[in-house]
């Protein structure tokens, strides 16, 4: 078993990954840059390292600051959170290198998954769904044409070497895509710096449906369910929760099965996600593969009863899986709340200092965050403040219990998204679990409608 | 408003903060940072004017391990001038994290010792990051102050090196 594992992260899954070292009886080293001095990971670590100015580029994504903390710390691990440096196939291998065990897949397994079009292939070639789509990237607009006319409109044009929303863009004809093809290659390129893109058939008001998986190092590989993320804001979760209810039984134990598979066949060890997107008449597509814990596993935890962080360091240090297939029971509903740091209404940032921090408990809450009284909010890191997860028996106690936590919840000094989940949670068709990566659209559409013709909310 | 920290009055008021900012002004500097009597306050100019950023309320020492912390924390390797009884001290902080030597190698003299003259260019120490020897130069011409870590001690980022009395 590992006796110290470096923390190369910040924030609330900087906590999260020491709240498992701790209970394992690991040391831990918390990594921060200059911004992030007083934060709580630096202060419940064993030890901590300064590895340099606010600017990401220059701490958190430093491989040489990090790597080298490691060595004068002694720390024989590391875990690298989610975001920054965790699919970041160099750092796997710096480590390897260097000695240091990486809590994560194998490098080459981190880049096959990380390139998007050769992880459609790996997938198709496994004989898991993939959405119809181009094979490669393309070479030309000629044969973009040629491919989309294939596919049939609409499509989506997307980078190859993406993620999050960015060189993305749906054409619905032949006459829009060579205008769109050129500026999505041109942000793909800026965001990116590989301006290849691919096309895929484009489903209109999907779920996002993802499934957990974790695969050991002698072979054994289980999934530990789906949860489902249809309510994004460009491509930004906002609430996620698990199970799915647009999923039956059935349905989720075929498709755990395909991504076990899927898992299998490119040797996939560690904690993964497989993501889906599924279409109204409840068939899958494969969209992207994370090779890394993700924001909301929280969910998953509650109802499954197993402490992903965990599981990924027992399987970094070599230990089998502890459960099988067979073992893994889902019981009841959660739901997570990502509160940002952000005006609800226009979603501007809203950095600085929170001055009063209270979170009620009560059966069946969960909150992960690094917040607390007069701690700091800087505006060099994403928004997200404090996870918010409840659980309950059913979805509908789920959905209960979140309302009165958010609404007895006090975050004072910055503004957050608090109100507007309040909201989501009220509107008739999240209630009744009518879910689809074009609700938000919706609903901020309709929030826009002038008084009187929307419908009250609490 | 007083604030007791240690059984010390301390306050910082506004002719105080007045002060900071034309320092700040004076010697055309990017960032500023003091620490006095508990009390912390940084000025970071981001191509605006000056701004006062007051520190958070100190977090009171933790009973348990103590780790190495940085003190004020300026830009990497940048030599800033502290004003103080007509002295002027440059601290040379650690641009990188890793193990600190003081001198070339294990048999050899160190490259400063406390009352040299110092160059700016001149190299001051080494440090070495995954198994790569930094050297570190002076930015300033003066006398060396102080050396605040010993030999073969690990240093991270910002963390002070060196003092040089600036002529």
């Amino acid at each position: 078993m590992f006796n110290k594992i470096l923390i190369a992260n910040r924030g609330e899954i900087a906590l999260r990954v020491i709240y498992a070292c701790r209970e394992l009886g690991i040391k831990t080293v918390a990594v921060y840059s200059q911004a992030d001095e007083h934060s709580l990971h630096v202060r419940f670590a064993d030890e901590d390292v300064c590895i340099g100015p606010a600017r990401s580029l220059d701490s958190y994504l430093n491989v040489p600051a990090i790597i080298s903390a490691a060595e004068i710390t002694g720390a024989d691990a590391i875990h690298p959170g989610y975001g920054f440096l965790s699919e970041s196939a160099y750092l796997a291998e710096v480590c390897e290198a260097c000695h240091i065990r990486f809590i994560g897949p194998y490098p080459n397994v981190i880049r096959l998954m990380g390139d998007k079009a050769r992880a459609r292939r790996a997938m198709k070639k496994a004989g898991v769904p993939i959405l119809p789509g181009s094979d490669g990237p393309m070479q030309n607009e000629a044969q973009a044409i040629e491919v989309a006319k294939e596919l049939g409109y609409p499509v989506i044009i997307k980078a190859v070497a993406g993620g999050g929303g960015r060189g993305m863009r749906v054409a619905r004809n032949a006459e829009e895509l060579p205008k769109l093809l050129k500026t999505a290659t041109r942000e793909a390129e800026a965001a990116f710096g590989v301006g290849d893109v691919y096309l895929e058939k484009y489903v209109e008001s999907p779920r996002h449906i993802e499934v957990q998986v974790l695969g050991d190092h002698h072979g054994n590989v289980v999934h530990l369910g789906e949860r489902e993320c249809s309510i994004q804001r460009r491509h930004q979760k906002l609430i996620e929760e698990a199970p799915s209810v647009g999923l039956s039984q059935k349905q989720r134990r075929r498709l755990g099965s395909a991504v076990v598979d899927a898992a299998r066949a490119v040797q996939y060890t560690n904690a993964g996600t497989f993501e889906f997107l599924m279409d109204p008449l409840g068939r899958f597509y494969f969209l992207e593969a994370n090779t890394r814990l993700q924001v909301e596993h929280p969910v998953t935890e509650f109802v499954t009863g197993i402490d992903i962080v965990k599981e990924q360091i027992l399987i970094a240090a070599g230990k089998r899986l502890s459960v099988k297939q067979g073992d893994i029971e889902f019981r009841g509903h959660a739901i997570e709340c990502r509160v940002n740091a952000e005006d609800p209404e226009t979603f501007v940032p809203s950095p600085g200092i929170i001055h009063a921090f209270s979170v009620p408990g009560g059966p069946g809450v969960r909150v992960d965050s690094y917040a607390h009284s007069e701690c700091t909010v800087s505006p060099y890191y994403d928004s997200l403040v404090a996870k918010i997860i409840t659980y309950g028996r059913d979805r509908a106690e789920a959905i209960a219990r979140m309302r009165r936590t958010l609404e007895m919840t006090v975050v004072d000094g910055i503004k957050t998204t608090i109100p507007l989940h309040l909201k989501i949670l009220a509107d008739p068709d999240f209630v009744a679990g009518r879910l689809s990566t074009a609700f938000m659209d919706r609903f901020l559409k309709e929030r826009e409608k002038p008084a009187g013709s929307l419908a009250e909310s609490a | 408003m007083p604030e007791r920290l240690d059984g010390r009055l301390t306050h910082m008021n506004l002719d105080d903060i007045r002060d900071v900012l034309a320092l700040v002004r004076e010697h055309d500097l990017v960032e500023l940072e003091i620490e006095r009597d508990g009390l912390k306050i940084r000025v970071r100019k981001a191509g605006h004017p000056v701004a006062i950023m007051p520190s958070a309320v100190p977090v009171p020492p933790i009973a348990g391990p103590v780790a190495a912390t940085p003190l004020a924390a300026a830009g990497p390797s940048g030599a800033e001038p502290i004003a103080g009884d007509g002295v002027d001290l440059a601290v040379i902080k650690s641009p990188i994290v890793g193990t600190f030597y003081r001198s070339p190698d294990p048999d050899a003299r160190p490259f400063v010792e406390v009352g040299d003259a110092i160059r700016k260019g001149q190299v001051l120490c080494i440090i070495e990051a995954m198994k790569l020897m930094n050297e570190i130069e002076s930015d300033c011409d003066g006398e060396l102050a102080a050396v605040y870590v010993d030999n073969g001690r690990p240093v991270q980022f910002g963390e002070r090196l060196f003092s040089v009395k600036i002529k």
